[in-house]
């Protein structure tokens, strides 16, 4: 029976998708990570810049949170080359990196923003009343707690960061879900091919959700953010 | 001898309604000055308005003698430094330890390393006797012990005066004398002091002056003898006898 040719699977599914895999956590960990420092960043801007800045931020994530991702990506790599005077031309995955870091900081900013502003007055009022400078008060006072009580929303975000990452190959960058459509092209086994990348997604968020886990153990406070 | 710290005509308006109504006052080296009032009598506004976590409307601050420009950031913090304050809810920073919670201001305000932001934390828990809560969080501590350590992260910054917004009144009774306890053994060291409490033998014993507030203006301001005298006819007497009636009332009723 074809489904159970062991060869097949071994010689030409898993290293094409296994080699997607690795290109895909090319772009899912740089982008979570200068994405979520990008969030972080927003997100503060968002609470504590002054008016312009604050509405500056704003509109940036109403038009990245509004704007479906494939456009976006179409628009970095299709688009801006063709803008007069800018023609800047982005490689696949420049143009994929670029869209999952805005897309992935403007929803983290939203998580950061909601947990900073969660932040008790009390906390704000000990630090200003010991002399600390509204920036230190913000880098090791309210940052701190607020990235703790945030975990659980960027951690999600991440997880549909792993999942949006297969929309590179719109854009010519193969990855995962490029590999596995090249060799769907090539065998014609749909069922076999997109089942096995399936569980290459499924693989990833698994170990993604454990390292959150990890980083929640490691950044527990013994009674930090339950409710009195 | 310059006056350690005084606010001038300090008025503060919410709305149509006045909050404190040009209110001033000074203190003096080994002054401890108690205010007494109503709940919205704006004794807790007043404290935050001296060192300026609340901007007043009008008024003005002067430390020693020099009047600090509150639109300058560098003389704001000065102030608060020197400034020290102690909430009703404590207010312990909650991600960090009873440690770290002193060690913080030393490190990024007075520029002191790790190591000897430790030694003085470590001393100052020691003088309010939680040597063995250092490495505690603030779940994990009483309220009292709480209110300690925020004594002690006051006292760590070398504090010149002593702002206390009604210390124990968020504390269970039988977490209030320990408290109480360092707090008068401040006193007794001299400690400049202006706190707003309802712990009328504690008034009574060590208290310099105690103003009466009521609507934003001190009604009364004397030595609590005067004030306190048995049979004077004074606003202050009359407030207190009814703090009395309460807690008589309570013990009939316990």
């Amino acid at each position: 029976m074809e489904l159970l040719d062991l060869a097949f699977y071994t010689e030409r599914i898993i290293p094409k998708l296994t080699h997607g895999m690795i290109e895909s956590l090319w772009l899912i960990i740089p982008a979570s990570i200068i994405g979520g420092a990008f969030g972080i960043f927003m997100g503060v801007l968002r609470v504590f810049g002054s008016k312009w800045i604050k509405k500056i931020a704003d509109s940036f994530v109403a038009i990245v949170r509004g704007v479906p991702l494939t456009i976006q990506l179409m628009i970095l790599y299709f688009g801006l080359p063709n803008i007069p005077y800018l023609k800047l031309y982005l490689d696949p995955y420049q143009a994929a990196l670029l869209g999952f870091i805005f897309c992935t900081g403007a929803y983290q900013s939203e998580y950061i923003r909601g947990a900073l502003l969660s932040i008790k007055q009390g906390q704000i009022k000990a630090g200003q009343a010991l002399g600390m400078t509204k920036f230190q008060i913000i880098w090791s006072i309210i940052i701190p707690q607020a990235f703790r009580k945030a975990i659980p929303g960027c951690g999600n975000e991440i997880i549909y960061l792993i999942k949006y990452s297969s929309l590179a190959y719109l854009v010519t960058h193969i990855e995962l879900t490029g590999e596995a459509k090249i060799l769907v092209s090539r065998t014609f086994r749909p069922t076999e091919v997109y089942l096995i990348a399936g569980c290459y997604y499924l693989f990833l968020v698994t170990v993604a959700t454990w390292i959150l886990h990890l980083l929640e153990r490691k950044l527990y406070i013994p009674g930090f953010g339950k409710a009195k | 001898m310059t006056t350690l710290l005084s606010a001038k005509n300090i008025s503060v308006t919410l709305g149509n309604r006045k909050i404190l109504d040009n209110i001033s006052l000074d203190m003096n080296a080994g002054d401890l000055k108690v205010l007494i009032g109503p709940s919205g009598a704006g004794k807790s506004t007043l404290l935050q308005c001296i060192n300026h976590l609340i901007a007043p409307d009008h008024g003005e601050i002067y430390l020693e003698g020099k009047k600090i420009n509150t639109n300058n950031n560098k003389e704001l913090c000065h102030l608060r430094q020197n400034v020290g304050m102690i909430f009703q809810d404590f207010n312990l920073f909650d991600h960090l330890t009873a440690l770290d919670n002193i060690c913080l201001a030393l490190i990024k305000v007075h520029k002191l390393s790790k190591t000897e932001a430790q030694k003085r934390a470590r001393k100052e828990l020691d003088r309010v006797g939680l040597s063995n809560r250092a490495g505690l969080y603030p779940a994990q501590l009483s309220g009292g012990q709480k209110q300690r350590v925020a004594i002690a992260r006051a006292l760590a910054m070398d504090p010149k005066i002593l702002l206390l917004d009604e210390p124990t009144s968020a504390l269970d009774p039988e977490l209030v004398g320990e408290v109480l306890l360092v707090i008068n053994d401040l006193a007794k060291n001299g400690m400049p002091m202006i706190m707003a409490t309802h712990q009328m033998d504690f008034v009574r014993s060590l208290a310099t002056e105690v103003l009466f507030m009521e609507h934003g203006i001190i009604i009364e301001q004397d030595s609590p003898k005067i004030l306190l005298a048995e049979g004077a006819k004074t606003r202050t007497l009359d407030f207190c006898s009814k703090l009395n009636n309460l807690k008589d009332g309570c013990t009939i009723l316990g």
